[in-house]
């Protein structure tokens, strides 16, 4: 790949129902780049679930993707209100969504925790009353 | 186990309309109706039971790279759901039985989740 592949996305806060289309779109991107099929599922996950955590915690944001010859990278940024506490918003089952979200699948505290399982490195920048920014790599082997 | 046996052995509804499909193997299976428990589990060609409703459960099957979403208690998707499994040649069903129960149903008569090669 001469130059990366940069794909960008808005993300919308108030529709739980659409939440995912970027990450489903990535990884229908991915394959036609002829991406391995394993770091394409990496990928997708880690997206979606910060994709999730974006339309739950922070009323939307922006993702991009930049794919290089060595690695995929997802850059994750939102406005919403920061995480407190980042060690324990990374511990499996640590969990500040309300019911309502655990009544639509999430909110069970793993969000974080499979973003850092499925990716190779994954760093957190957070502020709190300006928001978050998670940059996460998948390298490509 | 094919989709087709799966499908027979819950006594249950085909939603989706390629029947083709049914021909797929599935290897391994999941029961929750928490998504993020569904995404902390990675398998090849999986089966996903659950109770939960909404257009969130087809996302993480696709994302899964799941085959096949089995709604239990009869619990009906919506044609939006149903599209959009289509869309990622996701098979979709519905059962009457209880997830405990379809889970015992499976696991009995030999998808025990011991992976694609065994």
């Amino acid at each position: 790949m001469a130059e990366n592949v940069v794909f960008h996305f808005d993300i919308d806060g108030e529709d739980f129902s659409s939440a995912g289309g970027a990450s489903v779109t990535v990884k229908k991107k991915l394959r036609q780049l002829g991406i391995d099929s394993e770091q394409i599922r990496r990928v997708a996950i880690a997206m979606y679930e910060g994709e999730i955590n974006m339309v739950i915690h922070a009323s939307g944001g922006t993702a991009d993707v930049i794919v290089s010859d060595h690695e995929i990278t997802i850059v994750l940024a939102d406005h919403g209100p920061g995480i407190p506490d980042v060690s324990l918003a990374m511990q499996e089952g640590y969990s500040t969504a309300r019911d309502h979200i655990r009544s639509l699948g999430f909110g069970a505290g793993m969000g974080l925790p499979n973003m850092k399982k499925y990716t190779d490195s994954m760093k957190i920048e957070t502020e709190l009353g300006r928001g978050t920014t998670i940059t996460m790599t998948v390298n490509i082997t | 186990m094919k989709i087709a046996q799966l499908k027979e052995l819950l006594d249950a509804e085909l939603l989706t309309h390629d029947e083709s499909l049914l021909d797929h193997e599935v290897y391994n299976a999941c029961c929750s109706d928490m998504m993020s428990d569904v995404l902390a589990f990675v398998k090849d060609q999986g089966v996903l039971l659950t109770g939960l409703v909404n257009a969130q459960v087809i996302r993480t099957a696709s994302m899964m790279d799941m085959v096949c979403v089995v709604f239990v208690r009869n619990k009906m998707p919506t044609e939006e759901m149903i599209r959009l499994a289509e869309e990622c040649d996701i098979v979709v069903m519905k059962a009457h039985y209880r997830a405990y129960e379809a889970c015992g149903k499976l696991y009995t008569s030999g998808l025990v989740a011991r992976g694609k090669n065994s």
